[in-house]
C-alpha cells in the first residue's frame, strides 16, 4: 500500500481550480484519497486539504506549484496537526439494542442527527482513527448508511503538544 | 472613459504585446475579434486549418525567440489547436492561443460549435483562461503573454465568448501583473554553484549535457564558456542542437536512442553529468535504471518539477539557464584548464571507431543521410531546419551540423508528424530574410501538406524536401527490427505525383530519384525565391536509421548497424592510462 500524505494547499479561489488540481494529480497518476476546499480566508483564496497517495511526495508537491493559481503548499505531519473528519453514520438501532448503541455513541461524543423507529443516525468528529474505531464497534448492530467528509487539516500553532491535546478533540 | 468592444480591446492589447503577426483561421464565435484586426498593423495569416495555425506559431517561436499567437473559433476551431497546445507544451514553446466561444448563455448547453475549451485544453496548456467580463480582457492578455515567456516557456489560451467580445468596457489597459503563485526562480542558489564546481574540477570524466533549455534561455554562449574553461565535452539532446557548436572540437553530438555512439557511451562512462536545460527524457535515457551508472549529476533547470523527477540530482540547481551558467562561470573563475586529454582521447577513439555512416552508391537508390549532407553542403549549413517526425528527423538531427541557436526546428517531445510544413511557414514569416529549408517524410506531409497553400497565397517562400520512401519509415523500422518484418500499415502504397500536387498549390515542385540528380535539384530549389519549393527525393525505401537503442533498452547496447549490436560492460571504466 502506498502511504498516505496530507496536503494543505493554499489557491487562489477562482472557477476551475479544483479541475485543475484533480485533473493534474489524475495525469501524473497521484491517487486522490480525500479532497476538501472551501474559502478559508477573507483575501480570495481558499484552502485545499488534499489526501494523497504517492510514492513520492516532492513530485506531487512540485507538480501542483506548476499551477499558476496555487500559492502556497504544505505537507502536515500528523503528529503535528489537527485533522478532522465528519461522519455520518446511520446504525440500525431496534428498540430492544438502542440503548447499547448510545452508550457507545456516548463514548465517541457522537451526536445523534436522526432518529426513526429502527435506526439511529449519528454525527462523530475525529481524526480518521476515531471514526474508524467508531465504526468498528457499531458495524455488529448494522450500518444502513455512511458519509464522509474527506479530511480537513491545520498544522499545530505549538508543535509536540499533539499527544495532550488529542485527548480534548 | 471611451468605450470600447472587448474584441478591439483584445486586439490592441496583442499590439502593445508587440505581436506583429498572428496565425489563424476564423469563425462565427470568434467573428467580432477580425473585425478590429482589419485595421489592425499585426499581419493575420490564414492557414488552412487550426492544427496548421498552431504550427506556424510554435516555428514562428521557435526561430523568433518571441511568443508566438495563434486563434481559433469556438468547438472544432478550439479542437483542432489541441495538437499544437499540447506540442508547446511539451517542447517549452511560448504561445498564447485565443478561442472565441458560443456566447456567455449558451455555454454548457451543446449549443451549436460549442466545446468546452478550457476544459479540453487544460492539461495541453501551462495556464488557460475563461473570460467573462469584457473587462478583464486587457488583463488576461497582459498575464498570458507573461505566463507564456518565463520561467518554463509553455502555452497559455484565452477562452473568449462572442457577447463577451461584442460586449462594452472601459478597461483597455492591464493592471499589473498579480499572480501569487507564479513566481519562477532564476536565479540558482550560490551555494550550489560552489558545489557543482567543486563536482567539475574534480572529475576525470565529466561530460556536460545540455538540452533546449539552453536555446530558450539565450544560453549558449554560456554553455560554449564553461565547455571551453572546464575543458568538457558536450553532449546535446535532440532540442538542445544548436546550443553548442557541432563544429566545436568538444562536441560530441547528440545522445540516446539515435545518437552517435559516443554522445551516448560518454554518458554511460561518465563520473559527473553536468545536466543544463534537459529533462532527462526516456528517448535519452532508455532504461532510467541503467543510465549513466557511475555518475554524479549536477542538474540545472528553471523548472524545479524536473529536477529529481527521473534521476537523482547530486546537486540541484533550480533556476535560468543563463544565470545559472554564469553563476558557475563566476565561480570557475580563473582556474587553471583542466588537463583531459586521457578522457578526451577515450572519446576521439570511440569517434573514429564508430562515426555515424552510411552507403551511397553512384547508382543505387538515393541515401537520405546524403540529401541531407548535400544540402547542408549547398546551402553552406546557412538556414533555418525544419524536420517532421520519424527517420527524416534524425537522419536531419545526425547529419546536419548546428553551429547556432534556433535554427533547428522540430517536435522532440509530443513527436508530431505534420509539424513541418506549418512550423517552416511559421518560421519564415517571422524570419523572412533567412533561408528556411524543412525536411519532411511522405507520410507527415501528408498531414499538413494544405498549408503550402497558405503558404504560396501569403508569398511565404518555404523550401520542403520530401524524403519519399513510400512508408511510415520509422515504424515500419522497428516493425523490420522487433516484428520480424510484418508491416503492418506502415506502407502507404500511394501513386502520388507531388510534383503535381504541389503545383496545383501554386509551388514549384521538383524532382530527384538518383544520386545524380540530387544536387542539381537542391540548386534548383535554392535559386527559387518568389515561391515555395518542394523538393520530392524518392530514397532509399530500405535504409534505417542507426545508431539505435531500442525503446526501454539499455544505452550499454547500441546497435550500429541492423546486425551489430556494440556492448559496454556497464561496469567497466574505460582506462584513462592508457596513451595511444
Ligand atoms: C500524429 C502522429 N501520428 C502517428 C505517429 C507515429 N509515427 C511516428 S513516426 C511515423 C512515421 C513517419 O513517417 P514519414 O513521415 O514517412 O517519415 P519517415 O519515418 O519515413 O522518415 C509514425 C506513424 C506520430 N508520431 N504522430
Amino acid at each position: 500500500m502506498q502511504i498516505q500524505h496530507t496536503l494543505s494547499v493554499l489557491v487562489e479561489d477562482r472557477p476551475g481550480v479544483l479541475a485543475r488540481v484533480s485533473l493534474l494529480l489524475a495525469r501524473r497518476g497521484f491517487n486522490i484519497h480525500s479532497l476538501a476546499v472551501g474559502p478559508a480566508r477573507d483575501d480570495g483564496t481558499a484552502l485545499m486539504t488534499i489526501v494523497v497517495e504517492a510514492p513520492e511526495l516532492e513530485q506531487v508537491k512540485k507538480q501542483l506549484h506548476k499551477l499558476i493559481n496555487v500559492v502556497k503548499i504544505a505537507e502536515l505531519d500528523p503528529e503535528q496537526s489537527l485533522e478532522r473528519e465528519i461522519m455520518i453514520v446511520r446504525v440500525s438501532a431496534p428498540s430492544s439494542r438502542r440503548g447499547e448503541v448510545l452508550e457507545v455513541a456516548a463514548i465517541f461524543k457522537a451526536i445523534a442527527v436522526d432518529v426513526g423507529p429502527a435506526t439511529i443516525a449519528f454525527q462523530v468528529t475525529g481524526d480518521s482513527t476515531k471514526l474508524r474505531d467508531f465504526l468498528n464497534l457499531v458495524r455488529p448492530y448494522g450500518i444502513t448508511d455512511l458519509v464522509t467528509s474527506g479530511r480537513i487539516a491545520m498544522a499545530r500553532e505549538v508543535k509536540n503538544n499533539s499527544a495532550s491535546l488529542r485527548a480534548i478533540g | 472613459m471611451t468605450k470600447r468592444t472587448g474584441a478591439e480591446v483584445l486586439i490592441t492589447s496583442l499590439e502593445s504585446e508587440g505581436v506583429d503577426i498572428v496565425f489563424g483561421v476564423p469563425g462565427g464565435a470568434i467573428l467580432p475579434a477580425y473585425d478590429p484586426l482589419y485595421d489592425s498593423p499585426i499581419r493575420h495569416i490564414l492557414a488552412r486549418h487550426e492544427q496548421g495555425a498552431g504550427h506556424m506559431a510554435e516555428g514562428y517561436a521557435w526561430a523568433t525567440g518571441k511568443v508566438g499567437v495563434c486563434i481559433a473559433t469556438s468547438g472544432p476551431g478550439a479542437t483542432n489547436l489541441v495538437t499544437p497546445l499540447a506540442d508547446a507544451l511539451i517542447d517549452s514553446v511560448p504561445l498564447v492561443a485565443i478561442t472565441g466561444q458560443v456566447a456567455t448563455r449558451s455555454v454548457g448547453n451543446d449549443a451549436f460549435q460549442e466545446a468546452y475549451t478550457v476544459g479540453i485544453t487544460m492539461s495541453a496548456t501551462k495556464h488557460n483562461y475563461f473570460v467573462t467580463n469584457p473587462d478583464d480582457i486587457a488583463d488576461a492578455v497582459h498575464e498570458a503573454f507573461h505566463i507564456a515567456a518565463t520561467g518554463r516557456p509553455g502555452p497559455v489560451l484565452i477562452d473568449i465568448p462572442k457577447d463577451v467580445l461584442a460586449g462594452l468596457t472601459t478597461n483597455h489597459t492591464p493592471q499589473e501583473i498579480h499572480l501569487p503563485g507564479y513566481k519562477p526562480k532564476s536565479e540558482g542558489h550560490y551555494r550550489k554553484a560552489k558545489e557543482a564546481v567543486s563536482l567539475i574540477a574534480s572529475a576525470t570524466r565529466p561530460v556536460l549535457y545540455v538540452g533546449g533549455g539552453i536555446i530558450k534561455a539565450g544560453a549558449h554562449e554560456e554553455v560554449r564558456r564553461l565547455a571551453e574553461a572546464a575543458n568538457l565535452p558536450v553532449v546535446t539532446t535532440l532540442m538542445g542542437r544548436g546550443a553548442f557548436p557541432d563544429h566545436h572540437p568538444l562536441a560530441l553530438g547528440m545522445s540516446g536512442m539515435h545518437g552517435t555512439y559516443t554522445a551516448t557511451t560518454a554518458i554511460q562512462k561518465a563520473d559527473l553529468l553536468i545536466a543544463i536545460g534537459v529533462r532527462f527524457d526516456d528517448r535519452v535515457t532508455g532504461d532510467p535504471a541503467s543510465f549513466a551508472p557511475h555518475a554524479k549529476v549536477i542538474h540545472a533547470d528553471i523548472d524545479p518539477a524536473e529536477i529529481g523527477k527521473v534521476r537523482k540530482a547530486d546537486v540541484p540547481i533550480v533556476g535560468d539557464a543563463r544565470r545559472v551558467l554564469g553563476q558557475l562561470l563566476d565561480e570557475w573563475g580563473d582556474r587553471e584548464v583542466p588537463d583531459r586529454t586521457s578522457w578526451l582521447t577515450v572519446l576521439d577513439g570511440w569517434r573514429r571507431e564508430y562515426p555515424l555512416h552510411y552507403d551511397q552508391q553512384p547508382d543505387g537508390p538515393i541515401k537520405p543521410q546524403y540529401v541531407i549532407e548535400e544540402l547542408y553542403r549547398l546551402t553552406g549549413g546557412d538556414a533555418i531546419l525544419v524536420s517532421g517526425v520519424g527517420q527524416h528527423q534524425m537522419w536531419a538531427s545526425q547529419f546536419w551540423k548546428f553551429d547556432e541557436p534556433r535554427r533547428w526546428i522540430n517536435s522532440g517531445g509530443l513527436g508530431t508528424m505534420g509539424f513541418a510544413v506549418p512550423a517552416a511557414v511559421g518560421a519564415k514569416a517571422g524570419m523572412p530574410d533567412e533561408l528556411v529549408y524543412a525536411i519532411d517524410g511522405d507520410g507527415c506531409f501528408q498531414m499538413t501538406l494544405q498549408e503550402l497553400i497558405t503558404a504560396a497565397t501569403e508569398q511565404i517562400p518555404v523550401k520542403i524536401a520530401i524524403m519519399n520512401n513510400g512508408a511510415h519509415g520509422m515504424v515500419k523500422q522497428w516493425q523490420e527490427l522487433f516484428y520480424s518484418g510484418r508491416f503492418s500499415a506502415t506502407l502507404l502504397g500511394d501513386k502520388v505525383d507531388y510534383v503535381q500536387l504541389v503545383e496545383g498549390m501554386g509551388c514549384v515542385g521538383l524532382r530527384a530519384q538518383t544520386p545524380e540528380e540530387v544536387a542539381p535539384v537542391i540548386e534548383k530549389s535554392l535559386a527559387i525565391d518568389d515561391r515555395p519549393v518542394v523538393v520530392e527525393f524518392v530514397v532509399d525505401p530500405d535504409e534505417m536509421v542507426f545508431p539505435m537503442v531500442r525503446a526501454g533498452g539499455t544505452n550499454d547496447e547500441v546497435m550500429i548497424g541492423p546486425d551489430t549490436i556494440v556492448k559496454q560492460d556497464p561496469n567497466g571504466i574505460p582506462r584513462l592510462d592508457m596513451q595511444p
